[in-house]
């Protein structure tokens, strides 16, 4: 997200979900979009079957969607900026770039284009193994569409690289005018229900809703006002950032809400024993789970279908969420325990629903001004809608960007931070399988989900497995600088040669033991993406 | 001159959009034509003829789902020849199934029952003659009865032109056509990524939730719109209720954005985890090394003493909150104004970069 703001001004989705359907071409890249947004995945499948849109998909794994492709690139994990430089450098070199645009609306193009000059197909080929007559299709071909739309997700973001690579997607579509027109943009594709709502409201330790700076004096006196407090002005620590405090023993408390760093966050040893060094761990959530488990106090919350609220999907879409059931046993709504320890510590919070805290987040948020529950029972609000009678937005950047001008920034591809060499021969990709979400709290519980995808699948290539003496079905252990797990082997063409991938639902082969906590420096994401790896037989 | 095509239907004066379709026509303005095979955002097949419609002219009844119209058309929908000819249709499709009112799943919310009803059929005039497949059962999600398929083929039209999943389609001819998987395998055993779209899709009982059996009758369930929980598509659904506990999911073309009324297997499949066993009831302390259950009040006032505790003596940045993507706005609102006002620190984030 960091990298989107750079640019533009806004780290959301700049267009919505139905322009992919009826856009002329779509480019995907780091997004396995049918497994991870099945329903944004059918839009990118009806836009080739039925409207006659192109597709290009740049990704290492053979996906679903390559099925449906006009044109594939596989390049090496985490050589994404070189790829994506090369798709730049030919664009510029054979002028197919849109000049007015690049000269009415952006700036810092001549930076861009004396560092993408080096990036020749033949030298991205070298680094991207990407045939080079491949690129310049590619290029000519996303350069030639009316309207393009750029999707990506977390093969993108996952990498040391992460805010780079998010940067020249950035700079690949305001090169060849896509953004701020329908049908285009550059569309981070989110991957769990409410992480745009969770940064839009302030879950975020640099800003409060709305994006507004915490490090700012007017934003920090707007606040102080409102909520009757004095308010630090430091931005604090990121989630990765709290274990290595934790670990350190500078960290003494943690509060969980609904969230499982024991599975979700890369190195699981490290993550356990920061955990147990704390004096205070407090996990709010539906189930005990695997972070619950080493809890002192744990607090029942409601789900989803037990309270009232609002979740903001991908495209930036405020919806509302019914309760329909009631909560089991004496669970409460999350809002209601929070305000619950917030009175008990001497700040009363006397919030009588969920729609009265909206009413304080339209006060405090411009961009949530407008989005009202009074007008949430049809299709929700795209923000930003700052006034009651604003229609929403469904895309951003129409004439003029959030930041007035568009930036381009002249980036040079970096290696990831760890390659595989002799002791660890291959590189290990992490990510979703369609039948699971996430630390699979909630799906592994489903008697459906789990018939279809009982167990963790470890999938290698053929020419791997032949090579490694493995076949279908075999127990392998995978072992990195960090741990070791067991999985079971999928001999499929998937993952490319030299490349193996797991999913991180499964507590019993956690991947994130082997993962690497290495952080892009910006967005602060660790690169789940690329590890070195030994596989062998079990 | 006006170069809207003005058509009459019932004799009623109707302009209407050229290159649209009697039957659309028709439903825009408020006149019934009974339609099974016809579904919305995808190829009209004409298969089922129970949308016949008389147009002056023409030498035979006309299916009205695939007739465009043209300026100067005049269509009747009320003839006795179009009744008797729906008419024989209905009764025809009943008397080619198993279908049997008083067990099936959709009995209340089936479209060959409504226009049975509505055609006022007592019975059919030719001898009942299902065709005895064996009952799919071989997964926990989707049932499959194909004795009740009327061959409307509007699953296949789902599965291939809405999710493009390209799994179901007719095979053999004749009186042995039926719908399914390549190779007629059963669906746990084919490509199929259980969407669902096809049981959502079906007009009569032939695909029905099998775990929502005998769970609730249709006019029973208590129908709650809301956004699934799972990934950040924000797909809006129906939650479907029956004494006090969630049956099963179906999706709701009229919502429209962003989803239009599609599901995937985990917004329609996955949601049974709200009443799994195993989730957690009431607040748990830690005691000598063992979670023990406890009131809202001592684990609130614990929580509340401890915090301030560690906030006094160690200052407010060792204390961090993480809030959630699976929580709501307003949760997540007032989970970082509670971190930053109450604990004083700006320690707080969640898993968006994981």
């Amino acid at each position: 997200m960091a990298g989107l703001a750079a640019a533009f001004g806004s780290g959301a989705m700049t267009n919505s979900i139905d322009e992919i359907e009826h856009t002329d071409l779509i480019l995907a890249t780091g997004t396995n979009t049918t497994e991870n947004h099945p329903m944004i995945g059918a839009r990118v499948k009806r836009a080739v079957r039925k409207n006659g849109a192109k597709l290009i998909v740049i990704d290492p794994r053979k996906i679903d969607l390559v099925k449906y492709a006009t044109l594939w690139l596989r390049q090496k994990p985490g050589t994404d900026v070189a790829v994506l430089n090369g798709l730049m450098n030919v664009i510029i070199a054979e002028g197919l770039h849109k000049a007015d645009y690049v000269a009415d609306r952006t700036e810092n193009f001549e930076a861009l284009a004396q560092t993408v000059k080096k990036y020749t197909p033949e030298y991205v080929e070298e680094i991207s193994g990407v045939p080079a007559d491949d690129l310049r299709k590619a290029a000519r071909m996303y350069a030639g569409a009316k309207r393009a739309s750029l999707l990506y997700a977390m093969g993108i973001t996952q990498h040391i690289t992460g805010t780079d690579n998010v940067k020249s997607c950035a700079n690949l579509a305001m090169l060849t005018g896509n953004v701020g027109i329908e049908g285009g943009g550059v569309n981070p594709l989110r991957g769990q229900n409410n992480v745009q709502g969770a940064c839009d409201t302030g879950g975020l330790p640099n800003v409060f809703s709305g994006y507004q700076q915490v490090a700012n004096d007017e934003a920090r006196a707007k606040f102080e006002k409102a909520w009757n407090v004095k308010l630090p002005g430091k931005p604090g620590l990121t989630v990765v950032e709290m274990t290595n405090a934790a670990h350190r023993g500078d960290l003494k408390a943690l509060y969980i809400m609904g969230e499982n760093p024991m599975l979700s966050d890369p190195d699981l040893h490290h993550v356990e024993e920061s955990l147990k060094h704390l004096e205070l761990l407090i996990v709010q959530d539906i189930f005990l789970n695997e972070t619950a488990e080493l809890a002192h106090i744990v607090l029942p919350s409601a789900c989803f279908a037990e309270k009232d609220g609002t979740f903001t999907n991908s495209e930036r879409r405020v919806q509302r969420i019914r309760k329909a059931i009631e909560a089991p046993g004496c669970a409460k709504a999350d809002w209601e325990i929070v305000a619950a320890l917030s009175t008990k510590m001497g700040y009363p919070m006397t919030y009588g629903s969920a729609k009265d805290i909206m009413n304080e987040i339209n006060i405090m948020t411009p961009s949530y001004g407008g989005i009202v529950y009074d007008r949430l029972d049809g299709e929700g609000l795209c923000w930003p809608c700052p006034t009651k009678d604003h229609p929403g937005t469904a895309f951003l950047h129409k004439d003029r960007f959030t930041r007035g001008r568009g930036l381009f920034h002249a980036i040079e591809y970096q290696p990831p931070a760890e390659l595989p060499d002799t002791e660890y021969p291959y590189i290990l990709s992490t990510g979703r399988v369609l039948y699971h979400y996430h630390t699979g709290t909630m799906s592994r519980k489903s008697i459906g989900l789990n018939e279809r995808c009982p167990e963790s699948l470890v999938e290698i290539n053929p020419s791997d497995a032949q090579q490694l003496a493995i076949s279908e079905g075999q127990a392998v252990r995978i072992t990195s600088r960090r741990g070791t797990v067991s999985a079971t082997a999928k001999i499929v063409e998937t993952p490319p040669p030299g490349t193996v991938f797991m999913n991180f639902h499964f507590r019993e082969a956690a991947v994130n033991l082997l993962t690497n906590p290495a952080l892009d420096p910006i967005g602060k994401i660790p690169e789940l993406k690329v590890c070195a790896v030994k596989v062998e037989a079990a | 001159m006006s170069n809207v095509p003005t058509i009459t239907i019932d004799g009623k004066q109707i302009e209407a959009t050229p290159g649209k379709t009697i039957l659309e026509v028709a439903r825009e303005n408020g006149i019934y034509i009974p339609s099974l095979c016809f579904y919305e955002g995808t190829k009209n097949p004409g298969a089922c003829r129970v949308c016949a419609v008389e147009v002056d002219g023409a030498r035979s009844l006309v299916a009205a789902c695939v007739m465009p119209i043209s300026p100067g058309m005049v269509v009747k929908t009320d003839t006795e020849r179009v009744k008797q000819a729906r008419k024989l249709v209905v009764e025809l499709l009943w008397s080619s199934g198993d279908h049997n009112c008083l067990t099936c799943e959709r009995n209340g919310d089936c479209e060959l029952q409504d226009l049975v009803y509505r055609f006022g059929i007592e019975k059919p005039r030719f001898d009942i003659d299902p065709p005895g497949y064996g009952i799919e059962d071989t997964n926990t999600m989707i049932q499959r009865d194909l004795n009740k398929c009327i061959l409307c083929g509007r699953c296949i039209r789902a599965c291939n032109e809405i999710q493009i999943n390209e799994v179901l389609d007719f095979s053999l001819r004749g009186s042995h056509a039926k719908v399914g998987p390549a190779f007629d395998a059963d669906y746990i055993n084919s490509e199929c990524v259980f969407c669902g779209e096809c049981v959502n899709s079906c007009p009569v009982g032939a695909l029905t939730f099998k775990q929502a059996r005998f769970m609730g009758r249709p006019w029973e369930l208590k129908k709650v719109k809301t956004t699934c929980p799972y990934c950040g598509v924000g797909c809006q659904l129906d939650l479907n209720i029956h004494d006090g506990k969630i049956v099963k999911v179906t999706g709701n073309r009229e919502y429209g954005q962003p989803n239009l009324g599609s599901l995937c297997v985990k917004g329609r499949f996955g949601i049974d985890f709200v009443n799994h066993p195993s989730r957690l009831k009431t607040p748990l302390i830690r005691i000598d090394g063992e979670l023990r259950e406890a009131s809202w009040d001592e684990a609130i006032g614990y929580a509340a003493q401890k915090l301030g505790d560690i906030k006094k003596t160690h200052g407010a940045d060792s204390v961090a909150g993480l809030c959630s993507a699976r929580c709501t706005n307003e949760e997540n609102y007032i989970f970082q104004k509670f971190m930053r006002a109450v604990v004083g620190t700006n320690n707080v984030d969640h898993c968006a970069r994981l």
